[in-house]
Parts: C-alpha cells; structure tokens; sequence
C-alpha cells in the first residue's frame, strides 16, 4: 500500500513541458509585442461644434484637446477640457460653462474606445484611411456608447485624424431653458481635426498582464 | 495513468486566453488615464468667472467687467417710495432713470456713459481688473477691480431768481472704489468696496467734500437663473449729516438668455455713486423704499472668435 504518487509516465512529461512551453512562449510574445506599440500624442487638438438654426448661428472652437491613439492595439483617447470652448460672444461663452455644462462640476468631456478598419500596417500606406470608432462619449457626467466614421492618416510622421460626429443635447442632460430653446438645434454637429506626434520609445505602461 | 489537468495544453492555452481576453477592457480607460496623467498640469492656473452675472449689483458696481468687444446698454429705473399712497399708486406714478453705455476694450478694461435724470447728470467711467481670483497653483483668493468715475450736472441754475449759474468745476463730483470679490462657492460671491466720493461743491457749510464710506454686496445664486443679490454702503461717521442714511438694497436676479433683469427694492433714490453713497435719505423701516429694476442687454461689437 504505497502512498507515492506513481512517477509520470513519460507521455504526461511530454505533456507538461510542452504546456509549460507554449504558455511561456506565448507570454514572452504577449509582452514582446506590447513593447512594439506605437503612440500617437498631441495636447492642442481641434475641436468644434456647430448648431445651425434659423434664428441663430452657433459656434465655438476649442484647440486644448489633448488625444492619444494607439495604432497598434487601434485605441483611442481624448480629453476635452470645456473651459476651453471660445466663442463669439463672452456672455454665450459665460452661460455654456455655467449653466448648460457645469463646467465647475464637470471640467472635462471624454472619449475612451478603439478604431476599427485599418491596422498598423495599413495606416503605414500614404493617403486617408477610413475608419469606424466605437467608445464611451462622457460629457456632462452622461456617458454613451457611440460609433462614428473616422479618417486616419500618417503623414510627415505625424498621425492625422479627423472625425465628425452629431451629439444630442438632451442625451447628456444639457438643459436649454424654454426661451432659448429656438435658438439652439437640438442636435450639434461635432468636428475634430487632431495631428499626433508620434511619443518616442512609448513602451505600454500597462504591458504587464494582470 | 493519473492525469494532472493543470498540465494538459488545452489548459495552457485557456489561460493565455484569459490574459489577452481581460487586457483590452482595462487598456482603453487606461490609455484615457494615462492620457489625463499626461495632460495634468500642476502650474496651471485657472481663472474662477462669473462671479457676478452682471456688472451692477444693485446700486454698486461689480467687480465684473463686459469682455472683449462687448456692449451693454443698462437701463436702471427706479420708481418712487411704497409709502407714497394708493394716489400715486405706490410710487409707480414717479420715476428716475439713467441710462448708460459700457464697452469692454480688453478683457480687463472697460469704460462707460451714462445719464440720469436726477439733476441731469452725465457720468463717465472706467473699470479695470487688476486682479483676478484663481485656482490652482499659487492661487490669488480675491478679484480686485478699480473704478474710477467722474459725475456732471447739467442743470441749470441760473433759471431760479437770483440764483448765479454754477460753473463747471462745481458741477463735478468725482467716485473712486476698490472692489474686491470673492466667489466662494459656484453660488456665492461676496463683495468689499471702500469707496471714496469727492465732490467738488457742497451746498451747505459743514458739509464734507470728501465722504468715505465702505461697501458690501453679495450674491447667492437660488437656481440656475435665480440669484438673490444685496448691497450696502456704510459712509463712515463724521462725514455726513445725521439725517442721511446708508443705502441698503435686496433684489432678485433673473438671467434670461441675452439679458439680466434686475429686480430690487433700495432706500436709496439715486443710481450714480454721488447719490447713493452720500445722499440717502430713505428709512427702509419707514416705508421710503424705492422699487427699481435695471435691465442689461449684452451687444457683441468685436467678436470673440477669428
């Protein structure tokens, strides 16, 4: 009555160590390929919105944008600080950032999500890519899930994205009170223009596995 | 033969899945919040706005100024006293007016006309924003503006008998403030104003050519679009006769779109610094409360954008 574990056989050997080795391996080209990722970073990215009604115009433009795109892994990110909307008249400006985006309560607007349609080598290509982004749009303390055509290019080394996107007031809770409400389209259309530069020696912060 | 799971391939492969299948999740808000880490800037002052809606509390001015390429045209009225009885209904039946005109030409500096019907005063006047309260690194606690304004009268003397013209330098009374404000919470701003009046004629023998008084104002926002607004100036004794008294006012904001109407009840029937720091007569517990509203309308001159 021996209470020894028999010795593995030689097949379960084999198995074992070719397990231990594909994982390994696997690991080993999990964290290889994460450091190969290449970023693309800029902080005064444009961004404008437009609301077109027949009693009024309204635009603004903010070129704080600060937006990161990961070619590789095809993420995206950027951060829209709202006090940095500048508009035609101060007193629009005034009443945006108090009454209608809280910019006190909510400094910024966000985006987190990944882009679909052309890979790293694609992008290597000259000329505009076409691409869909799909991610959280957070404004105003509302996110939703949103999925808009964009375009990429790479040129001069520089990552060029552009997108246009529509953005309904009321799906963010943005009161407009009731004697403006004419004045502003309940639905704005949204322009970005970003150049990225690409960040030297970006190695993913986050390239170990949890 | 015994076999250990663990080790079997199929489990290898399940577990590198589950390596790269819970990456991507967590990588895209980490790449937002790498992007945040990034874009935070710890030198970054920002500057706190609006801390008044509009650039007169109630008698006072604030220590807000119209902006870049921005024209307000104020309309103050002020109706006569409650206490004038139901033959004037209420003191609906009177009324005193100024009108004026302010124009930012920087974000800082701004001038203005106005007139008011009260002995026919024309007033000039220049606001600047010397200092303007932050956050962030090194913040300034305060917004300090000054004031500066010159009041003429342009009635005419000579029509009474026997009574000489007066000249244009006695027609002169001249107001200087240093106002200083704090926006304590998105709510509430409070105000200070050490005021000085200079005038250049003084009717009576006795009567003081330079009155300092100190002010106070606040506003406490009650909505978004509500605030409740109060000002009060307090002449320092001495410097006035006794039968005046300190101009106090309480109103109600209400911001609509382009304009600011201003309701409020003050015991003070002027709207120039020459009348209501040194000239109040009413006694608010008596009844001499004058019922106003002003009324600003914001003009864009120079737009803001390119």
């Amino acid at each position: 009555m021996s209470d020894e574990k028999p010795p593995p056989n030689n097949r379960c050997l084999f198995a074992m160590k070719r397990s231990l080795l594909l994982l390994t391996a696997g690991l080993l080209a999990y964290a290889g390929a994460a450091r190969a990722q290449t970023k693309y970073l800029t902080k005064t990215g444009n961004v404008s919105f437009f609301s077109a009604t027949p009693i009024e115009d309204i635009a603004a433009q903010n070129n704080q944008v600060a937006a990161v795109v990961d070619v590789s892994t095809g993420q995206l990110a950027f951060s829209v600080p709202i006090k940095g909307f500048v508009f035609k008249r101060t007193l629009m400006q005034e009443h945006f950032n108090e009454n209608y985006l809280e910019s006190d309560k909510f400094p910024k607007a966000t985006f987190s999500g990944r882009f679909t349609g052309a890979d790293a080598a694609e992008l290597a290509q000259p000329g505009p890519h076409a691409v869909q982004a799909t991610g959280d749009l957070a404004i105003h303390g509302v996110t939703h899930r949103v999925a808009t055509p964009a375009t990429l290019e790479l040129k001069n080394g520089q990552l060029l994205a552009t997108a246009s996107f529509s953005v309904a007031s009321a799906d963010y809770n943005i009161e407009i009170p009731l004697l403006v409400r004419n004045n502003i389209a309940k639905i704005v259309t949204v322009r970005m223009a970003l150049a990225c530069a690409p960040v030297p020696g970006a190695v993913g912060a986050t390239s170990a596995p949890r | 033969m015994s076999r250990n799971v663990l080790f079997s391939p199929f489990f290898a492969v399940l577990l590198l899945a589950a390596c790269v299948g819970t990456r991507p999740a967590h990588a895209q808000t980490d790449l937002l919040n790498d992007l945040e880490r990034q874009t935070a800037d710890s030198t970054k002052r920002e500057v706190v706005t609006a801390t008044f809606k509009g650039t007169h509390i109630i008698n006072a001015q604030s220590i807000e100024t119209p902006g870049l390429g921005t024209l307000v045209f104020l309309i103050q009225h002020r109706f006569g006293t409650l206490n004038s009885g139901a033959y004037n209904f209420f003191g609906l039946d009177q009324a005193v007016l100024r009108l004026s005109f302010e124009y930012g030409l920087t974000n800082r500096l701004a001038v203005g006309v106005g007139r008011s019907n009260i002995e026919k005063t024309f007033d000039g006047f220049v606001k600047y924003k010397a200092l303007q309260q932050t956050t962030g690194a090194q913040p300034m606690p305060v917004s300090v503006t000054l004031f500066a304004s010159s009041a003429l009268t342009t009635l005419k003397f000579s029509s009474a008998a026997g009574v000489a013209d007066r000249s244009t330098a006695s027609r002169v009374d001249y107001a200087y403030q240093v106002l200083i404000a704090r926006k304590f919470t998105p709510g509430l701003s409070v105000q200070l104003m050490p005021t000085l009046v200079h005038r250049n004629y003084v009717v009576l023998a006795g009567m003081q050519n330079d009155v300092y008084a100190l002010g106070a104002g606040l506003r406490q926002k009650l909505s978004k679009r509500i605030a409740f607004t109060a000002d009060y100036f307090y002449v320092l004794p001495g410097y006035v006769a006794d039968t005046y008294r300190n101009a106090l006012g309480v109103g109600v904001d209400i911001e609509t779109g382009g304009h600011v109407f201003q309701l409020h009840f003050t015991n003070s029937k002027g709207m120039t610094e020459k009348f209501f720091v040194p000239q109040t007569s009413g006694n608010f517990f008596n009844g001499d409360i004058y019922f106003g509203f002003t009324v600003a309308r914001n003009f864009t001159v120079k737009s803001q954008l390119k």
